[in-house]
């Protein structure tokens, strides 16, 4: 799937008409519309720019100049709190300006289309589009329409690749600290053969997505979990190592717990009978929790319903690390952000990082 | 490319032909193929027959002479499947902007489809449409709906529009989707000696469907509808055939499961036949990879085991004919996340050269879709045949059945001709196109075999690959 995907990226790269050679990147790519855009070294690299920035973040005025001058637009045709201000949080940190931009109250609610509206705002002069939309794809239409940077901050079904970003950040922190190394030193290693556990609706889930390329990609061996109806088509051609309809069967095979959100609408009677049957069939309560295999982690990544996929007493067990997913959320977006817009010209995004620290010294953060 | 020696005088766009102002043309150098057979011979045509048939004619005086050196002659092409958007959105494509893309893709007649606004579901709007299109540059037929409105409920006045000439009927744009009304539908149509064609789906298994389910639609988070949705209707309708000893046409089979069904039926000895298009021939759901709208299509784009099992019915003679479901749509309506675009593609300027590519290609085509199997290659005739005299016959047109198209090209016969060159490449450009509208998917691509010479009802319509009018 992989090298399909990569041909993929390339046509892309090849329709924007941009000269990727000396253009900033994550994985040599100019934008993040996909997991598959970066490839295990380009997760890698993110991770370590992410590792930087949790530092930073632990700071008095965890603000550094990275990107001042530069602007970036959030671009939210479907509505969303947390990934929105996580994106403006981190690129303020990174003192960029913030233009956002609010669907409900916009020109495309008189009617404008979404490629007018984005050349026109790409017209004031814009660095990067943090592109959230109800249609898969749209990220990408965004990225041959307009010759800036575009980042997928989700895209219907498809993909939300700086959720499992920050995963596998969160993951990897977790473990490192277990060790009582910093994540840095750990590489990947941490994600092979690590037993990941993806419960509840794949099917309608662009977290799924993300996650599975990515996890996959580190060496993790992913199982999805759940009913028949909330698994996506053609699941055999997913590079997963497995698919189950038995949450307890998993629970003792399983090192992280990764619950999706279950839209209520799911448990209407079309997908599933009631909200009820699925809970008791496949949420995450304290008892099942306690079947884990041993020090495994949970995961969400949120808004929860308490209730039905995870039961009211389950995020505040040990081995949940929810918030942490949130926290570092921010440094991720801060990693992708800088990748992609403060990379000079011809430098790697290590060799930039390192002039980061110049940057942070003589801002005298 | 040769000039031709003399050329016909231009008319002014869209003018209407005048009867008995047709020049006499003599087709000069080619191959002539039709259902007979292949022989090198001349073709006259005056007063709008062919008037002879042979080698080394006499150039009458006058004539005008059209350079057919290295073309095959054939029967001019005919097309169940065209959306001329008119009335309602001419701004995609008029009657006469789609007449004249018909034939410079050598189509001498096209059957318009009539889920227009409002849809042919009266003769009103029909013979409105036939009026507008007395005057283009290929003969203009319409289908009507099968139901008013085209919402699946109540049988439109079938009758009336049969008095008007219609012989085919569909709700195309979406299956009837009531079992009753369509048996009912089928019962109607049998007395009236017209055929019922129907776009297969079962719509309750395609919710905001914008491409193929599968490997693709699930890696893409993009919803699909499964090949099963086409399948049972196909089976369904195949049933209610058998049951009410009606005539069906299925359009635009896109799966292997579809082309199996067709075939069971006809060995049955049921009334059925089908067509595939071009773009169904040529293209699997990978080329959404990037979520290109141009690749939108209903019913998408299927698997590579699709495609070789659609190919396979054409070889085979299981499927009849080939249409473009030539689908014009502004870019506004393409230029939107794969979601929210219009379905459809351009088809007729392009469809020769596809289906040539196809199915007489083999393994060297730029076409070709690496099925795990061999497929034979079909001969230039049997393709000809999928695009002219098979599907003249299911629309009523053919010469036995008292009209004039797909041939055989011999004397006395309405002169209905597409000369074209099966060894010249060109790269397709949508502004050169005659069509209103660009969504091509084959922008910038390029095609071998291409169409130089169009004549219709005697009119040389277009020469050297340019229309005259």
């Amino acid at each position: 799937m992989t090298s399909d995907q990569e041909a993929v990226a390339g046509k892309r790269r090849g329709e924007s008409g941009t000269d990727t050679t000396s253009a900033p990147s994550v994985g040599a790519r100019r934008h993040l519309l996909s997991v598959s855009d970066l490839g295990a070294e380009g997760i890698e690299e993110v991770l370590r720019v992410a590792d930087a920035f949790v530092e930073v973040s632990k700071r008095d005025i965890p603000k550094v100049p990275a990107l001042r001058g530069k602007t970036v637009v959030t671009l939210f045709v479907e509505e969303s709190t947390r990934t929105k201000l996580s994106f403006e949080t981190a690129a303020k940190r990174l003192s960029a300006d913030v233009l956002s931009f609010n669907a409900s109250s916009s020109s495309l609610k008189k009617g404008e289309s979404l490629r007018d509206t984005v050349e026109t705002v790409a017209a004031m002069g814009v660095d990067a589009f943090v592109v959230r939309h109800s249609a898969a794809g749209a990220p990408a239409a965004v990225a041959r329409w307009v010759d800036t940077c575009v980042l997928n901050a989700g895209d219907g079904w498809h993909e939300h690749p700086t959720q499992a970003l920050l995963d596998c950040c969160t993951i990897r922190q977790v473990l490192a600290e277990r060790d009582g190394r910093a994540p840095a030193e750990t590489g990947v290693e941490c994600f092979k053969g690590l037993r990941v556990a993806i419960v509840g609706d794949v099917r309608h889930s662009r977290v799924a997505r993300s996650s599975v390329l990515a996890f996959g990609a580190l060496g993790a061996r992913v199982t999805l979990v759940a009913p028949g109806t909330l698994l996506p088509p053609a699941v055999e051609a997913w590079p997963v190592a497995g698919v189950s309809h038995d949450l307890d069967e998993v629970l003792p095979q399983t090192d992280v717990c990764y619950l999706l959100r279950l839209q209520g609408e799911r448990g209407a009677g079309r997908f599933l009978p009631s909200v009820r049957e699925y809970a008791a069939a496949y949420g995450l309560n304290a008892r099942r929790a306690a079947t884990l295999a041993d020090g495994a982690l949970v995961m969400h990544p949120g808004p929860m319903n308490r209730g039905v996929e995870i039961a009211d007493e389950v995020p505040d067990l040990p081995g949940s690390v929810i918030l942490r997913q949130v926290a570092n959320g921010v440094a991720v977006r801060m990693a992708v952000l800088f990748m992609l817009l403060g990379t000079p010209q011809g430098k790697s995004p290590a060799g930039a990082l390192a002039g980061l620290e110049d940057a942070w010294e003589t801002s005298g953060a | 490319m040769p000039e031709p020696t003399e050329v016909p005088p231009v008319t002014h766009r869209g003018a209407a032909r005048v009867p008995g102002t047709v020049p006499t043309v003599v087709v000069r150098g080619g191959t002539v193929i039709d259902e007979s057979g292949q022989r090198r011979a001349d073709v006259v045509c005056s007063g709008g027959t062919v008037s002879a048939v042979g080698e080394g004619l006499e150039v009458p005086s006058g004539a005008t002479v059209l350079d057919a050196g290295g073309c095959l002659v054939v029967p001019g092409l005919v097309d169940l499947h065209v959306h001329l958007r008119e009335p309602g959105n001419e701004d995609a494509e008029c009657i006469d902007t789609g007449a004249r893309a018909a034939a410079l893709g050598g189509f001498t007649a096209v059957v318009a489809m009539p889920n227009t606004d409002p849809p042919l579901d009266n003769a009103a709007v029909a013979s409105e449409v036939l009026a507008l299109g007395a005057g283009a540059v290929c003969k203009i037929a319409v289908a009507g709906t099968i139901t008013v409105g085209r919402a699946g409920e109540r049988l439109a006045p079938m009758g009336e529009l049969a008095d008007l000439g219609v012989r085919l009927f569909t709700d195309d744009g979406a299956g009837v989707q009531d079992s009753g009304v369509m048996r009912r539908a089928l019962e109607y149509a049998r007395g009236l000696g017209v055929t019922l064609a129907e776009h297969c789906e079962d719509r309750a298994l395609a919710p905001g469907a914008a491409m193929h389910e599968g490997e693709w639609s699930s890696r893409l988070g993009v919803p699909g509808v499964p090949a099963e949705a086409e399948e049972l209707m196909v089976a369904r309708d195949i049933a209610l055939v058998r049951l009410t000893k009606g005539r069906l046409h299925l359009l635009h089979l896109s799966s292997a499961g579809s082309v199996a069904l067709l075939g069971a039926a006809k060995a049955e000895g049921l009334a059925v036949t089908g067509e595939v298009t071009p773009h169904h021939l040529a293209f699997t759901d990978a080329e959404l990879a990037d979520y290109d709208t141009a690749f939108k299509v209903y019913p998408p784009l299927r698997t590579a085991a699709d495609v070789a099992a659609l190919r396979k019915g054409c070889v085979a003679g299981t499927v009849d004919a080939i249409a473009t479901d030539h689908a014009p749509h502004r870019p506004e309506a393409k230029d939107v996340p794969l979601a929210d675009a219009a379905p459809g593609m351009l088809g007729l300027e392009t469809a020769l050269a596809v289906v040539l590519g196809a199915l007489c290609g083999g393994e060297g085509s730029p076409l070709h879709i690496p099925s795990g199997e061999q497929l034979s290659r079909l001969s230039t005739r049997d393709v000809v045949g999928l695009m002219s005299w098979r599907p003249a016959r299911i629309a009523q047109m053919a010469l036995c059945q008292g009209g004039d198209q797909g041939g055989p090209i011999t004397p006395g016969v309405p002169a209905n001709l597409c000369v074209f060159d099966p060894t010249e490449s060109w790269v397709v450009d949508p502004l050169r196109m005659a069509s209103r509208s660009r969504n091509t998917p084959w922008a910038g691509r390029k095609l071998t075999g291409r169409v130089r010479h169009t004549i219709c009802a005697g009119e040389p319509v277009v020469v050297g690959a340019e229309a005259q009018r």
